[in-house]
C-alpha cells in the first residue's frame, strides 16, 4: 500500500504575529517554523501506525515550499516516513498547494492521501478537498478514527450533528482530526535516520487564484472589567445592559 | 450573472448556518445588482430562505445526496451554477461546506476564500476578509478569477431581512451514486441542543470543574442562557466531555457573541479557537490565569459558588423579560 502524507510548514503556535510596512508579509526574523500540528500529530502518525501493521506499506511525505522548508521536512521525517517530496514553489494560496500535490500524485498511484484537518496559519481547511477533486477521488473530512478495512478505509467521525461511520474503497483522501492518533516525539535514532532519507525536489508552474491584499491585527483589547465574586449576579446585568449579548 | 448559495436542510428545517449563508448571499447579490438563488438540499420546506432575501430556490430532494457526500454535492452545485450563470457561489464554512466549497472551486478553477467573516468589498478588486494565524490576524484576500467561491464562518454576519417571497422550483441535477457508504449514528436527545459551531452563546468549562459529575451546573447555566456547552482540550482528552465539544486549535473554532470560560486557564492553543468571540467572560479562582488578559469581564473566585448564582440571575432576567 502507498500512503502520501501532506505536511505544511507553519509558524510555531506561540509566535507573536506582526507584519512588514506593506502589510502583505509576515515579519519572519524571530519566527520558529514547525510541522503543522494536525499534519504531524494525526495524519503522519496514523500513516506510520498503518505502515507498522501492514508490511510492504510505504509512507511518502509531501510539502509545497521553497528550500527553507527542508528543516521542517527533516523534522517530520525524524518521526517517520520513507522519504519526502518537496514541490519547489513558495505557494500563495491553497489552490496552488493542492494543485501542486495533485499534479505530483496523479501518476504515483497512492492508495491513501492524508492531510491534517487545517493549517494554523491559513486556517482554510480546504487543501484536502481540492486535492480529491483534482484527482477525482472521494474525500472524507475531519476523521476522528481511520482504520484500514480490506481494500478500503473505515472512518469514524464525531460531529455536533451526530456520529458517522464512513466506508469507501481506495484510493481516497482523508483529513485527520483529533483522535486519529497520538502525537509521537522523535527520538535520537529517528533524527539521525532523517538526515539520510531522500527528499526529492520537483518543479511546478501553476498559478494561484487568490492573493492576500493586506493583513491586519485585531484591535487592542480594552482592560478586563473585574467583578467581585460576591456580586457575581452583576455580571449578568452587565452582559444584558452594557455588552448587550444576552 | 447570479449569486448561488448552497443550503442544507436537516432535521426538518434549514440549518442555521445555511440560513446565515443565504442571507449573506442575498446581500452580496444586492451589492452586485443581481439575484441570489438558493440550492436547497433536503426534504423539508425551504420557504424560510425567502425571508432573508433569496429570490429563487432550487429544491433538490434526490435521496442520493442525503449522505452529504461532498463529491456528489459538488457536481450538483456546479450544474446549478452553470445553468444559472452564477459568478459567485457561497457556502457555510461548516462540516459540509468545508468538503464541498473547495471541490467546486478546484473544479471550476475559481478562487476561494474559506472562512470569510465579513461581506466582500466589491469596489475595484473583489476582496473578502478572513481570520488567519489562528485568529491572531486578519487577511483581506482578493479573488482574481471570474467565478468566486466563498465559505462563510458561522455567526459572522447574522441575518438580514429580505423580500419575503421566493419562487421555489423542484430541481433535479444529474447525480451519481456516492462512493461513500455512510452510516449515521444519531445522538439521542440532540434535537434541541444547539450545535456548538453555530451557537451565539457558549458556556465552556475546563479542568477547574474537577470532574464530569460537576457539569450539571455548567449545563444549567447554558440551558438558562440558551447557550451551547463547550470544554477545554484536557477535559475532552480525559473523557469528561465528548470531543466535539472541545474548542481550541486542535478542536472546534467558535465565533459566538458571548463566550463564558469557567475554570479554563487560557492556553494559547485554547485562545486560538475562541479569540473571534465578540465578548469573553472568564471565571477562574487563579487571578494570574492568562485568560483574564483576553477577557472583557472577569470574576476571580470559586466556580462552584459563582456559576449557580449566575444561573439564578439569568433566570430572573429572563422571567422579567416575559
Amino acid at each position: 500500500m502507498k500512503i502520501l502524507v501532506c505536511i505544511s510548514k507553519v509558524p510555531d503556535t506561540t509566535t507573536k504575529i506582526s507584519f512588514d510596512d506593506s502589510r502583505t508579509k509576515l515579519n519572519t526574523p524571530n519566527v520558529q517554523y514547525i510541522v503543522n500540528p494536525s499534519d504531524e500529530w494525526y495524519a503522519l502518525v496514523r500513516a506510520l501506525e498503518i505502515q507498522e501493521a501492514n508490511a510492504g506499506t510505504t509512507v511518502t511525505l509531501i510539502n509545497v515550499g521553497g528550500a527553507d522548508s527542508e528543516p521542517v521536512i527533516r523534522k517530520a521525517l525524524a518521526i517517520g516516513g520513507d522519504g519526502a517530496v518537496r514541490v519547489d514553489i513558495e505557494p500563495t494560496d491553497s489552490f496552488q498547494v493542492a494543485d501542486a500535490i495533485a499534479t505530483y500524485a496523479k501518476e504515483q498511484g497512492f492508495d491513501l492521501i492524508l492531510t491534517g484537518k487545517e493549517t494554523i496559519d491559513g486556517n482554510s481547511s480546504v487543501a484536502g478537498a481540492m486535492i480529491a477533486e483534482l484527482l477525482d477521488l472521494p474525500y472524507i473530512t475531519l476523521a476522528n478514527k481511520v482504520d484500514i478495512d480490506g481494500s478500503g478505509v473505515k472512518v469514524e467521525r464525531e460531529s455536533e450533528y451526530g456520529d458517522q461511520i464512513i466506508k469507501t474503497a481506495f484510493p481516497v483522501v482523508i483529513s485527520a482530526s483529533k483522535g486519529v492518533a497520538d502525537a509521537r516525539i522523535p527520538n535520537m535514532r529517528g533524527i539521525m535516520a532523517a538526515r539520510s532519507k531522500p527528499v526529492t525536489v520537483v518543479a511546478y508552474s501553476g498559478q494561484p487564484l487568490t492573493s492576500v491584499e493586506s493583513y491586519s491585527l485585531p484591535p487592542e483589547k480594552g482592560a478586563v472589567k473585574m467583578i467581585l465574586a460576591e456580586n457575581a449576579e452583576e455580571l449578568i446585568n452587565l452582559l444584558h445592559t452594557e455588552a448587550k449579548v444576552i | 450573472m447570479s449569486v448561488l448559495v448552497f443550503v442544507e436542510i436537516s432535521k426538518g428545517k434549514v440549518k442555521k448556518a445555511s440560513l446565515e449563508a443565504a442571507s449573506y448571499a442575498a446581500k452580496v447579490a444586492a451589492q452586485l445588482g443581481t439575484q441570489a438563488i438558493g440550492l436547497a438540499v433536503g426534504q423539508a420546506d425551504s420557504a424560510e430562505l425567502a425571508q432573508v432575501g433569496v429570490s429563487k430556490v432550487l429544491h433538490v430532494t434526490d435521496s442520493k445526496l442525503e449522505g452529504y457526500d461532498p463529491q456528489t454535492l459538488a457536481k450538483a452545485v456546479i450544474e446549478a451554477a452553470n445553468a444559472n450563470g452564477s459568478n459567485v457561489i457561497i457556502f457555510s464554512h461548516d462540516t459540509t461546506g468545508k468538503g464541498v466549497a473547495p471541490r467546486v472551486a478546484a473544479r471550476l478553477k475559481a478562487g476561494l476564500v474559506a472562512g470569510a467573516i465579513d461581506y466582500p468589498k466589491t469596489d475595484g478588486k473583489f476582496t473578502v476578509k478572513k481570520a488567519v494565524f489562528s485568529g491572531k490576524a486578519f487577511a483581506e484576500v482578493a479573488i482574481n478569477t471570474d467565478v468566486k467561491v466563498i465559505s462563510l464562518t458561522p455567526n459572522s454576519v447574522g441575518l438580514q431581512g429580505g423580500a419575503g417571497s421566493a419562487a421555489v422550483e423542484a430541481y433535479a441535477p444529474a447525480v451519481e451514486a456516492s462512493k461513500l457508504s455512510i452510516e449515521n449514528i444519531t445522538k439521542a436527545a440532540s434535537a434541541d441542543e444547539i450545535p456548538l459551531p453555530e451557537a451565539e452563546l457558549v458556556v465552556s468549562a475546563g479542568r477547574g470543574m474537577k470532574g464530569p459529575e460537576n457539569w450539571g451546573m455548567i449545563e444549567d447555566l447554558a440551558h438558562a442562557l440558551g447557550a451551547a456547552t463547550a470544554c477545554s482540550r484536557p477535559v475532552a482528552d480525559i473523557g469528561w466531555r465528548p470531543h466535539h465539544e472541545h474548542v481550541g486549535q486542535t478542536g472546534v473554532t467558535v465565533r459566538p457573541n458571548l463566550y463564558i470560560a469557567i475554570g479554563i486557564s487560557g492556553a494559547i492553543q485554547h485562545l486560538a479557537g475562541v479569540n473571534g468571540s465578540k465578548v469573553m467572560v472568564v471565571i477562574n479562582k487563579d487571578p494570574e490565569a492568562p485568560f483574564f488578559k483576553a477577557a472583557d469581564y472577569g470574576i476571580v473566585g470559586d466556580a462552584f459558588e459563582i456559576v449557580p448564582k449566575l444561573t439564578e440571575a439569568v433566570k430572573k432576567l429572563k422571567a422579567g423579560q416575559n
